[in-house]
C-alpha cells in the first residue's frame, strides 16, 4: 500500500520506472524509509517556516527607517534561548530516529546478500547492458543484451562490473542503484514480488548516449521463467523461408559479424550485443526502439541518427537486403 | 568615525618594525604554504597507502627503489640541520656575516641534496607508465623534488640580496629566518616521504 | 564617486584631517591609466574585480543552463545534439562551481570585505591578492575559450574516471578543465592565506576573537576550509593530466590503478566545497539580519561555533557521494551518520536566525526580503539532504534529478540568494550610490517564484525515475509536463537577473547618494565614506564591541602614530588584538601580473607537452624574482626608522 498515494494524482506516478512503485522488498523497504523521512522533515519544515513568517508579520516596521538599535530585554532573550534549545533537542532527536531508520533498512536489504539461488552478471557497456545467466553446464549459458528475466518472489543476485566506463544499474520500482566500475566485481540481490516489466536507466553519466542506455526487468512466473532461459540457452533452428534464409545471407556478408555474435552461425564476435534471440526482446538499442520491423530497420541502416555517437556504423543497403535481414533477425525468438 | 580630532589616540608610534616568528607576516604565509603543501604530500603518501591496497604484491613485478642513495640523501639532509639551526639564530641578532656564511653553506648543501637527488631518480627501479606503483611513487618523489628545486632558488636569490648591503635592512633578517624554517620543513617533510618510497615497500612486503 | 570628504556625522574635514587625507591619498591612490590598471594592490581594487568577474562567470553559466533548458522542454528535442549538450552541462556545473561560487562567496567578497571590517588599510600580501585574481581570470578565459573552439569540457564538473581518462576522453577537452583547476585552486588557495593573515594579524586593537565580525569569521573559517579541501582536487586533476599526457596509470585497473581513487580525492574536495560556498552566504545572513532587525544578532557564540564545527565535520563526510560504489556497511553507517549530524550545527544557525526576527523589528526592505527568501530555499534544501544522507534511500535517489533540485535548492538558497542580499546591501558601499527599492523587490519576486518553479518539480521527476545529465528523454515516459514547467520557470530567473543588471546599470549612472551608513548599520566598514577612500580609514580605529558603530562610546580611542608617508601598517596580537608591530605594505607593481602570465603560459604549455611544465618554470622564476627583489629606497627608508622588537 503505497503511503504516499497522493502523488498518485500526479500523472504517470505509478509507472514503471519509479521508486514510489515498489514491486519487491527492497524497493518497498526503502520507500517506507523515504516516506518516513518525508513526513518528519516537511512537518519540521512546515512548523520552521510558520514561525518565520510569523515573525516577519509580526515585527514588521511600518514606517521605512531604521530605528535606533537596541537591546533584546533579558527576559524575552532568556526564554527565546529556551525556545531554540528546544528545537534544537526535538531537531536531535528527530534526527536519531530517521538515522536510526536508515540503519535499520541497510541492514534488512544487506543480510539477503549470500543467500540468492539465481545469477545474473551484469556487464555495462557504452551505451548497452551485456547480460549472461552463468550454469554449472556451459552450454546452458544464457547471453543475451538489454533485457533481463527474473522469477517472482525469488532473491536473484546481480553480479556487476564495467568493460570500458562507469554505469550504474538501476531500476527504481526493484531497488537502489549500484555502479558498475572497471576493476571492481559489485554484487547485490533484488527480489520482485509484482509481475510485469520494470524499466531501468543507467544513472552514471557514461558519455554521449547516457541519455540513451536503458534495459527492462521481465518479472515473471517460475515456469515462465524457465522457459525464457531454456529458449535462451537453446540456438535457434536454422532459417526456413527464403526471406530470412536471404536475410541471414546478407547478416553474414555484411559489417555485422565484425560486432555481433548469432550462435549457430560463424559470427562470433562480443563488441555488440548478443543477437542470436533477438527476436524476442521487447526493445532494441538499450531501451530506445521498439522492436518491430520499422525501428529495427530505421537503426540497422542508420543508428547514428536515433543514438548519435555510438559505435555502430551506418549500413545503406538495398531496400530488399534491409527487408529480409529485418525479417531473419525478427524469426531468432 | 564622529569627531576623530576629539577622540582618545593610539599611539604606536614605537612600536617595533621588525618581528621574527609569529611577530612577523611573512613567518603567517609562510605557515600558510606549509600547511597547503603538507596538506598535499599527505594526500599523495594517502594515494599511495590506498593503490597498494589494490594490488596483490607491492611493488608489483619490481624491485622497491635502491636503498643507498636515498638514505645518503636523508643524512646530508638532516646533517644540513645544523648550520641551518645556527644560521637561523643569528639572523635574530642581525648578525649579518653568519647569515652570509650560513646561506652559502646551506646553498652547498642543497646543491649537493640536489646532484644525490638524480642519482635516487635513476635507481628508483621502475616507471611512472608501468602501472600504478611507478606513478605513484614517481609522483611522490616527484612533489619533493619540485619543493627541493623550488626552495634551493629561493635561497639563492637570498644569498645574493645579502651579499647587496644596501638592500640589507630588518625584513631580510626575518626572511633569513624564515627560508631557514622552510628548509627545516623540506626536511622533516622529507623524512616520511623517504619512509614511504624506500622503507613501506620492504616493510609490507615482509 | 569619489569619496566625500566629510566625517560620519556630514562634518566637514578640518585643515588638519585635510591635510591628512592628503598625505595618505598620495601615498595609498592606485595608479591611473592603461599600465597602471595591471599595477594595482588595493584590496578594494581586486575585491572590485573578482566581483565583476565572477558575475560575468554566472551570468554566462546561467545562458547555458538557459539553453539547456530549452532542449530539456520537448522530448527528444533538436536544440542541442548530445555532443554540444555534454558539453553545456559541464561547462555549467564547472563555471558555476570554480569560477563562480567560489571566487564570488570567497575570494571577491573576503578580499573586498574582511581589510574594512577588521579595521585595516589592505588585505595581507597585496601582491600576492592581485597575482591571485590575474591567474583566475586568465584559467576562466583559456576554459571558455576552448570552450567556443569546440573543446569544452564535456565529461561532468566532476570529470569521472575512466571516462575523462586518456581511454575514453579523446582530444585536450579534460585537459582543459583539469589545468582550469589548477589555476583558479591556486588562486583560491592564495586568497585563503591572506585571508586567514589579516584576519589572525591586522585586526583593530580591541578586536578580540568574541567581537569579530560574523563575515570575518565566517570567510576565515572558510579559508581553512581551502587550505585543507583544495590540494585533494590540485592531487586529482594533475593525475589525471598526468594519466592523459604522460602515461602515468593512476587510474588504469588493469595494472594496479583504481578509478574510485580520483572519486575519493574529488570529493575530499568536493564536499567540503559546497560548504566552502554555503559558509560565506551563512555568514551574509547573520551579517544583514543586524541592520534589518535593529539588534545583534542572536545567538553569536552559537552561530561561531556552529561555523566552525561545520567546517570539521565538513571534512567527514565525502563518501556520501558515493553511496553507490558499493563501499562496506561500516563506511555507509559512518558517512550516514556523519551526514545528518552536520545538519545539528546548520539547524542551530537557521534557529538563531529566526530567534532574531521573532525578537527584531524587521525592516522589510530588499536585502531582508533576500535573507526570508533564502530562509525558505535553503532549509528546503537542507530538509531534502536527509533523504540523501540515508544509504537506501540515498540509492534511489542518486544522479537523478531529485539531487539535482537538493544542491540547487541549497547551493542557490545558500548562496545566490545571501548573494543578491549582500549585492543590495553592499552596493552602497562599494559605489556610493543606492540601487532601486522598487526594482530590488520585483526582483526578488521573480526569482524567488522562478526558482521554484524550475527546481520544485525536479524533486518529483527524479522520483519518478529521470537521472542527471541526460539530453533528452522519450516521449512515453511521463517526464515532459514536469520538464515544461522547470523550463518556464527559467524564463523567470532569467527576466529577474535581467532586472537586476538593469537596476545595477541605471543606479551607477543616477542612483541616488548612498551616504557612508544607508542602513545604520554596525560594523567597521560602514565607518568611513562610500566608497571608501584609497587608504580606508582617515583614522585607523579601535574596536570596544561586535557592532562597533553601535556599541562603541564616543571616547572610543583612534590609532596614530603610524607614518603616513609610506604604506605603514599595524599588527596585533592574535587572541586580544593587542597592538604589536608596524610593518609595511607594498605599493603598486607590474610583477604580479607579469608572473601571472607567466604562470598560464606554463601551465597551458605543460597540457600540450609535459615538458611546457619545465620550461615554463623558467619565466614564472624570473617574475617571481622580479617581485620579490626589495626597492632601494624603501628599504634605506625602512632601515633607518627601524626598530626590533625584543626577543
Amino acid at each position: 500500500m503505497n503511503v504516499l498515494s497522493i502523488f498518485a494524482a500526479v500523472p504517470g506516478f505509478t509507472s514503471n520506472q519509479t521508486s514510489l512503485n515498489p514491486v519487491g522488498p527492497m524497493a518497498q523497504r526503502i520507500e517506507h524509509t523515504f516516506t518516513l523521512i518525508f513526513f518528519t522533515t516537511a512537518a519540521v519544515y512546515l512548523l520552521t517556516m510558520a514561525v518565520t513568517a510569523i515573525s516577519v508579520w509580526k515585527n514588521r516596521l511600518h514606517k521605512d527607517e531604521f530605528p535606533p538599535p537596541e537591546q533584546t530585554p533579558t527576559e524575552q532573550y532568556k526564554r527565546t534561548s529556551i525556545a531554540v534549545a528546544g528545537a534544537m533537542v526535538i531537531s536531535i532527536l528527530l534526527l536519531f530516529v530517521m538515522m536510526v531508520a536508515s540503519f535499520a533498512t541497510s541492514h534488512a536489504i544487506g543480510k539477503e546478500n549470500g543467500r540468492a539461488p539465481f545469477e545474473v552478471d551484469v556487464y555495462g557497456h557504452q551505451w548497452w547492458w551485456e547480460v549472461q545467466y552463468p550454469q554449472p553446464e556451459a552450454y546452458k549459458t544464457v547471453v543475451t543484451a538489454n533485457e533481463i528475466h527474473i522469477p517472482t518472489n525469488s532473491l536473484v543476485r546481480i553480479h556487476g562490473t564495467s568493460r570500458d566506463v562507469i554505469h550504474s544499474f538501476w531500476a527504481p520500482n526493484i531497488h537502489g542503484k549500484r555502479d558498475l566500475m572497471p576493476g571492481y566485481e559489485n554484487d547485490f540481490v533484488i527480489q520482485a514480488d509484482e509481475p510485469g516489466r520494470w524499466r531501468g536507466q543507467c544513472a552514471e553519466f557514461c558519455g554521449p548516449q547516457h541519455a540513451h542506455m536503458s534495459f527492462l526487468v521481465v518479472a515473471e512466473s517460475m515456469d515462465q521463467f524457465h522457459n525464457w532461459m531454456d529458449a535462451q540457452a537453446g540456438t535457434p533452428p536454422p532459417p526456413s523461408t527464403p526471406q530470412t534464409q536471404h536475410g541471414q545471407v546478407v547478416f553474414l556478408s555484411r559489417a555485422c559479424i565484425m560486432c555481433h555474435t548469432i550462435r549457430g552461425t560463424v559470427a562470433g564476435s562480443r563488441v555488440g550485443p548478443d543477437l542470436t534471440h533477438v527476436g524476442s526482446r521487447d526493445t532494441i538499442a538499450a531501451g530506445t526502439l521498439r522492436n518491430n520491423p520499422q525501428e529495427l530497420a530505421k537503426w540497422i541502416s542508420n543508428p547514428q541518427q536515433i543514438k548519435p555517437g555510438v559505435r555502430m556504423p551506418p549500413n545503406p543497403m538495398p531496400q530488399q537486403d534491409l527487408n529480409d535481414l529485418v525479417a531473419y533477425l525478427e524469426s531468432l525468438r | 568615525m564622529e569627531q576623530a580630532i576629539n577622540r582618545p589616540a593610539l599611539d604606536v608610534s614605537n612600536l617595533p618594525t621588525v618581528g621574527f616568528g609569529t611577530k612577523s607576516i611573512t613567518w603567517w604565509g609562510i605557515m600558510g604554504m606549509m600547511a597547503i603543501e603538507g596538506m598535499v604530500f599527505a594526500l599523495m603518501v594517502a594515494a599511495y597507502f590506498y593503490l597498494s591496497t589494490r594490488s596483490t604484491e607491492w611493488p608489483p613485478h619490481s624491485n622497491p627503489p635502491d636503498l643507498l642513495w636515498g638514505t645518503v640523501n636523508t643524512l646530508v639532509f638532516v646533517i644540513s640541520l645544523l648550520p641551518n639551526e645556527w644560521y637561523r639564530k643569528r639572523a635574530h641578532k642581525g648578525d649579518v656575516g653568519a647569515v652570509r656564511i650560513g646561506l652559502v653553506v646551506l646553498t652547498l648543501f642543497g646543491l649537493a641534496n640536489i646532484i644525490i637527488r638524480y642519482f635516487e631518480l635513476k635507481h628508483m627501479n621502475t616507471d611512472w607508465s608501468i602501472d600504478a606503483y611507478g606513478s605513484a611513487v614517481w609522483t611522490l618523489m616527484g612533489l619533493h623534488v619540485v619543493h627541493l628545486l623550488t626552495d634551493w632558488v629561493d635561497s639563492v636569490v637570498l644569498t645574493v640580496l645579502f651579499f647587496r648591503p644596501d638592500l640589507v635592512e630588518g625584513k631580510r633578517f626575518a626572511d633569513a629566518s624564515e627560508n631557514a624554517g622552510y628548509w627545516y620543513f623540506v626536511v622533516l617533510s622529507w623524512i616520511p616521504i623517504y619512509l614511504v618510497i624506500y622503507w613501506a615497500p620492504r616493510w609490507l612486503h615482509a | 564617486m569619489s569619496p566625500e570628504l566629510k566625517t560620519i556625522t556630514g562634518r566637514p574635514l578640518t585643515a588638519e584631517e585635510l591635510a591628512q587625507h592628503e598625505r595618505l591619498d598620495r601615498v595609498w591612490r592606485e595608479p591611473s591609466g592603461f599600465i597602471g590598471w595591471f599595477k594595482a594592490v588595493h584590496h578594494t581594487t581586486i575585491g572590485k574585480r573578482y566581483m565583476v568577474t565572477a558575475f560575468i562567470f554566472f551570468l554566462l553559466a546561467g545562458i547555458l543552463a538557459a539553453v539547456m533548458r530549452l532542449q530539456l522542454a520537448m522530448p527528444d528535442n533538436h536544440v542541442l545534439g548530445p555532443d554540444k549538450y555534454d558539453q553545456f552541462f559541464t561547462m555549467h556545473g564547472t563555471t558555476m562551481m570554480f569560477l563562480f561560487a567560489v571566487p564570488m562567496m570567497f575570494e571577491a567578497l573576503s578580499v573586498y570585505f574582511v581589510p574594512l571590517m577588521v579595521g585595516a588599510r589592505n588585505i595581507a600580501f597585496p601582491r600576492l591578492n592581485a597575482y591571485s585574481y590575474y591567474l583566475y581570470v586568465m584559467g576562466g578565459i583559456m576554459l571558455y575559450v576552448a570552450f567556443f573552439c569546440n573543446t569544452g569540457a564535456d565529461r561532468g564538473w566532476f570529470s569521472y574516471v575512466p571516462l575523462s581518462g586518456p581511454d575514453y576522453g579523446p582530444g585536450k577537452r579534460p585537459d582543459f578543465w583539469a589545468q582550469m583547476i589548477t589555476f583558479t585552486e591556486v588562486s583560491a588557495l592564495a586568497v585563503a592565506v591572506e585571508v586567514i593573515v589579516t584576519v589572525f594579524k591586522l585586526r583593530a586593537p580591541g578586536m578580540s576573537l568574541n567581537r569579530i565580525p560574523i563575515m570575518v569569521w565566517g570567510e576565515v573559517v572558510t579559508a581553512f576550509m581551502v587550505l585543507f579541501a583544495m590540494p585533494a582536487v590540485a592531487l586529482s586533476s594533475t593525475m589525471l593530466l598526468l594519466d592523459r599526457t604522460a602515461s602515468t596509470q593512476f587510474f588504469n585497473p588493469s595494472v594496479g590503478g583504481d578509478v574510485l581513487l580520483y572519486q575519493h580525492l574529488f570529493w575530499w574536495f568536493g564536499h567540503p566545497e559546497v560548504y566552502i560556498i554555503f559558509l560565506p552566504g551563512a555568514a551574509i545572513v547573520s551579517t544583514i539580519l543586524a541592520p534589518f532587525t535593529r539588534r545583534h544578532v542572536f545567538g553569536y557564540t552559537v552561530l561561531v561555533l556552529s561555523t566552525v564545527s561545520i567546517g570539521f565535520i565538513a571534512f567527514g563526510l565525502w563518501v556520501h557521494h558515493m553511496f553507490a560504489t558499493g563501499i562496506p556497511q561500516i563506511a555507509e553507517s559512518f558517512f550516514t551518520a556523519a551526514s545528518m549530524m552536520i545538519s545539528i550545527p546548520s539547524a542551530a544557525q537557521v534557529f538563531c536566525w529566526i530567534a532574531t526576527l521573532f525578537t527584531g523589528k524587521i525592516v522589510l526592505r530588499t536585502p531582508m526580503w533576500w535573507v526570508l527568501g533564502f530562509l525558505f530555499v535553503f532549509v528546503m534544501g537542507g530538509m531534502t539532504g536527509v533523504f540523501v544522507a540515508s544509504v537506501p534511500v540515498d540509492l534511489q535517489l542518486h544522479d537523478t534529478y531529485f539531487v539535482v533540485a537538493h544542491f540547487h535548492y541549497v547551493l542557490i538558497g545558500g548562496a545566490v540568494f545571501p548573494l543578491f542580499a549582500a549585492l543590495h546591501y553592499w552596493f552602497p558601499k562599494i559605489t556610493g550610490r543606492m540601487l532601486s527599492e522598487k526594482l530590488g523587490q520585483l526582483q526578488f519576486w521573480l526569482f524567488f517564484i522562478g526558482f521554484n518553479v524550475t527546481f520544485f518539480p525536479m524533486h518529483l521527476v527524479g522520483i519518478r525515475g529521470m537521472p542527471r545529465r541526460v539530453y533528452t528523454y522519450p516521449p512515453d515516459i511521463g517526464w515532459t509536463r514536469l520538464n515544461q514547467v522547470e523550463s518556464f520557470g527559467a524564463l523567470l530567473l532569467f527576466v529577474s537577473v535581467c532586472i537586476f543588471l538593469w537596476d545595477v546599470a541605471t543606479a551607477l549612472r543616477r542612483g541616488p547618494a548612498a551616504g557612508w551608513n544607508p542602513w545604520q548599520a554596525g560594523t567597521l566598514e560602514w565607518a568611513t565614506s562610500s566608497p571608501p577612500p584609497s587608504y580606508n580609514f582617515l583614522h585607523l580605529p579601535t574596536v570596544g564591541g561586535r557592532e562597533p558603530i553601535w556599541d562603541d562610546p564616543p571616547t572610543q580611542p583612534v590609532v596614530t602614530g603610524l607614518h603616513d608617508d609610506a604604506r605603514e601598517y599595524l599588527t596585533t596580537r592574535v587572541l586580544d588584538a593587542e597592538p604589536e608591530g608596524r610593518e609595511e605594505f607594498p605599493g603598486p607593481t607590474i610583477w604580479p601580473f607579469l608572473a601571472a602570465l607567466a604562470t598560464t603560459f606554463m601551465f597551458i604549455a605543460s597540457i600540450f607537452r609535459p615538458i611546457g611544465f619545465t620550461i615554463g618554470a623558467i619565466p614564472v622564476a624570473i617574475t617571481m624574482i622580479g617581485w620579490f627583489w626589495p626597492e632601494r629606497q624603501p628599504a634605506a627608508r625602512r632601515r633607518e626608522r627601524e626598530i626590533w622588537s625584543r626577543p
